[in-house]
């Protein structure tokens, strides 16, 4: 147990020393954030460039009640101009010229001329304006003709709108409120990663036992430890650079997200605290504020039942960790060549990458057979049931497949561990499966 | 004493029978040569000392007792593929593998460190092993199997890779090795190597032992009553030899001495045939010609394999 300590401490130690995990680890975070937030907060910067916009209106209904906005002026000009601004659009002193034609009404088409791509807000901004004109137009003609003065009021009172709200109902009967996004949102992330780290802390597994079979370095090593003892060794270890690689993204994306939040939207924090002390002070307001879109995803995701989704990960981090990883250490001491590897990958992969394409069904339909039994293979439960656990899973559903899993862990540890002993010094030999199962039969 | 024994220890592999009933002993603080072809199963019988493979039949004996898990500290293997991690520092790696072998840390280090001065490698310490030729990486394999003192070493080929000066030291260090207690097991192709260091031989050919015991016994055991004597002035003897029941075997001429090999056919002893020549001309050397180990080696295992032989 000693010896495993030494091989776990080097294997580990080595790779989280390695500059490219120091920087993989302190960079993905960053880019997380850099790709999803920064854009997200660059469209919500206001447009503060002052703008003119000339106004050819053939109708002359328009061009006077086209109200100046904070950064957005409009000016009227005669036919003339406009027609000595449309041979020379570049010299002319406007943004942009809006051509209102006399059969605007009729056709419900103008045109705003530039001699630049203009911007999605200015003319989101005056098809609106426009828009607005028109209608107002066209309803006081309808409220004439109808002889009811306010018709608009009671129109708008007709409109309606549904908020359907999702509960689950618990045996004791006590309904929670749940929300089919965020359970979508979590399962497809908690798989997601799971699979990601499987697959690229798998592969250095096998990269790490590839480099001790050709370095030649494991006759020395297995004439101190046994050959079970470095392999565990090995899997333990870089599992551990795997979770400490996991630990620091979620802690930096934390942080990175919690201080993108105050430095770029100060208002915003300070808004969910106010909320959140009036629903303190006042319960009656509590309602009211659960219209704010962030309160209610707070609201729901503490709805989850999170102790148990984060049981779950972890067990199935883990157990997804061990019976890839045993494997490809099994595949990476069978072959001599990175070439070979490649093509014994594939079999043992394939599960894997399986899963994460029935992920979107399973997300889609978590209640469905191709959930229940993907849930239910070793091979593809660690990704399957994640997905399916913020949802609520039946719990003997859960604890089956959890036995399963460790039986098969078992079960693949034992027969990756012959494989191992077995190829890791054997050499020059092409390996195909047919050999690698009479290796099973050998006792060494 | 013996230190190592080995009772008819069969090993076989799927279709194939790597050691056949092959009983060796060793003694205590001697150095062993383990001899044969390649694929012989000498590589097979070094596994199962060092615990990396379990015989089929047979005993394993270390210490007089039966061989256990925990023996593989008192045993320091060099192996003939042999390599470290590249990427990992000299001292660091030095540290862990003899760590693994179950030295405490500072035992470890006291060790590393007596060994380094004595080869004057301490300045590679915080280098990285790939910044090293495959010759200085020898050097630090050597340490690596002796450091933490074990009474049986294992050398596979332990001089493939060193340039002559440095063979040379390591041949030292292992005969110095020897001197403080500890007992060799040495295998090579190398047969000059063998005639130098080595006190016994087992020769396996095949999976099986085909000779066994001192170098000098089995040298004497292989010799062909053969003699060279070298004279001055040419004077022509081949008939003095086949008329005394003598077989000419090699003669040659250079200058003024001629060289003359020649085997005892019938039970005519040497020491006539010399007091002959002592008359007729001037004797310059006369000595019985020993094999070889190289020799004895070639002779022993075509004798062994009469087909493999045809086919070269």
């Amino acid at each position: 147990m000693h010896k495993s300590f030494l091989i776990l401490k080097r294997e580990y130690l080595t790779r989280v020393r390695k500059k490219s995990f120091i920087i993989m680890t302190l960079l993905v975070p960053f880019l997380f954030a850099g790709f999803t937030i920064l854009p997200a907060w660059l469209a919500m910067q206001d447009d503060e460039e002052q703008r003119t916009i000339g106004v050819y209106d053939a109708t002359s209904q328009f061009d006077q009640r086209l109200e100046n906005t904070d950064f957005t002026n409009f000016h009227p000009i005669q036919k003339a101009e406009f027609e000595s601004i449309q041979q020379d659009i570049k010299s002319s002193k406007y943004y942009a010229v809006l051509h209102i034609p006399e059969d605007i009404v009729a056709t419900s088409r103008a045109r705003l001329l530039s001699d630049k791509q203009v911007t999605f807000d200015i003319k989101n901004m005056i098809g609106g304006k426009l828009e607005n004109l028109i209608e107002a137009d066209k309803k006081a003609v309808i409220i004439d003709e109808s002889g009811i003065p306010d018709l608009e009021e009671k129109l708008a009172a007709a409109r309606t709108r549904i908020q359907l709200e999702t509960m689950k109902v618990d045996e004791k009967g006590s309904a929670v409120k749940s929300s089919t996004e965020i359970a979508m949102a979590v399962g497809y992330a908690a798989g997601f990663i799971i699979y990601m780290f499987v697959f690229i802390y798998g592969a250095m597994v096998m990269r790490g036992v590839m480099e001790e079979k050709t370095s030649r370095i494991v006759e020395v090593i297995i004439s101190s430890v046994k050959p079970t003892q470095l392999m565990f060794g090995k899997i333990v270890g870089i599992g551990l650079v795997g979770l400490t690689q996991l630990v620091f993204w979620l802690i930096l994306i934390f942080l990175i997200v919690s201080g993108l939040q105050v430095v770029l939207a100060p208002d915003q924090a300070e808004l969910m605290q106010q909320s959140q002390n009036m629903m303190a002070a006042n319960p009656q307001l509590q309602g009211a504020a659960q219209e704010n879109a962030v309160l209610n995803i707070i609201d729901l995701v503490g709805n989850l039942n999170i102790p148990l989704i984060l049981f779950s990960f972890l067990f199935y981090f883990l157990g997804g960790f061990l019976i890839y990883s045993s494997l490809m250490g099994a595949v990476g001491a069978a072959v001599d060549h990175e070439e070979e590897a490649q093509q014994l990958m594939l079999p043992v992969t394939i599960p894997l990458i399986f899963s994460i394409i029935i992920l979107f069904p399973v997300v889609k339909n978590p209640e469905g057979a191709l959930a229940f039994w993907a849930s239910m293979v070793p091979l593809t439960s660690p990704v399957i049931m994640m997905v399916r656990v913020p949802y609520g899973v039946p719990m003997w559903e859960l604890l089956l497949s959890m036995g399963i899993l460790i039986v098969s862990i078992y079960g693949t540890i034992w027969v990756a561990g012959k494989i191992y002993r077995t190829g890791i010094l054997m050499y020059g030999k092409k390996v195909n499966f047919k050999e690698i199962v009479k290796w099973l039969f050998y006792h060494n | 004493m013996e230190i190592f024994k080995a009772t008819q220890v069969v090993k076989d592999y799927a279709g194939h029978r790597a050691l056949d009933e092959v009983s060796l002993s060793v003694k205590d603080q001697s150095i062993f040569g383990l001899l044969g072809p390649n694929g012989a199963g000498k590589t097979t019988l070094i596994r199962i000392i060092n615990q990396i493979t379990a015989p089929d039949q047979g005993e394993i004996e270390l210490f007089g007792r039966k061989l256990k898990a925990s023996d593989i500290q008192h045993i320091g293997y060099l192996p003939e593929e042999r390599g470290l991690y590249k990427k990992m520092k000299v001292g660091e790696q030095a540290l862990y593998l003899a760590q693994l072998k179950g030295l405490s840390k500072h035992d470890a280090l006291k060790g590393l460190k007596y060994w380094f001065e004595k080869f004057e490698i301490q300045p590679w310490w915080n280098k990285k092993v790939e910044e090293l030729s495959k010759g200085m990486q020898q050097k630090i394999q050597f340490v690596i199997t002796v450091v933490h003192k074990p009474k049986l070493l294992i050398f596979d080929e332990p001089f493939s890779g060193f340039d002559p000066i440095n063979a040379n030291l390591l041949k030292n260090e292992i005969l110095n090795l020897k001197e403080q207690g500890a007992t060799i097991i040495f295998s090579t192709h190398n047969m000059a190597s063998v005639e130098e260091v080595c006190d016994h031989i087992a020769l396996i050919n095949r999976s099986k032992k085909i000779l066994d015991g001192p170098i000098d016994d089995i040298k004497e055991r292989y010799k062909q009553d053969i003699y060279e004597v070298e004279t001055s002035a040419p004077h022509d003897v081949t008939a003095e030899f086949s008329r005394n029941g003598f077989q000419l075997i090699d003669y040659q001429l250079k200058g003024q001495i001629q060289r003359i090999k020649f085997q005892v056919v019938n039970e005519t002893p040497a020491n006539a045939l010399l007091q002959h020549l002592m008359e007729k001309m001037e004797i310059r050397s006369f000595r019985e010609v020993i094999p070889s180990m190289n020799e004895v080696f070639i002779q022993v295992v075509e004798q062994a394999n009469p087909k493999k032989q045809a086919h070269a």
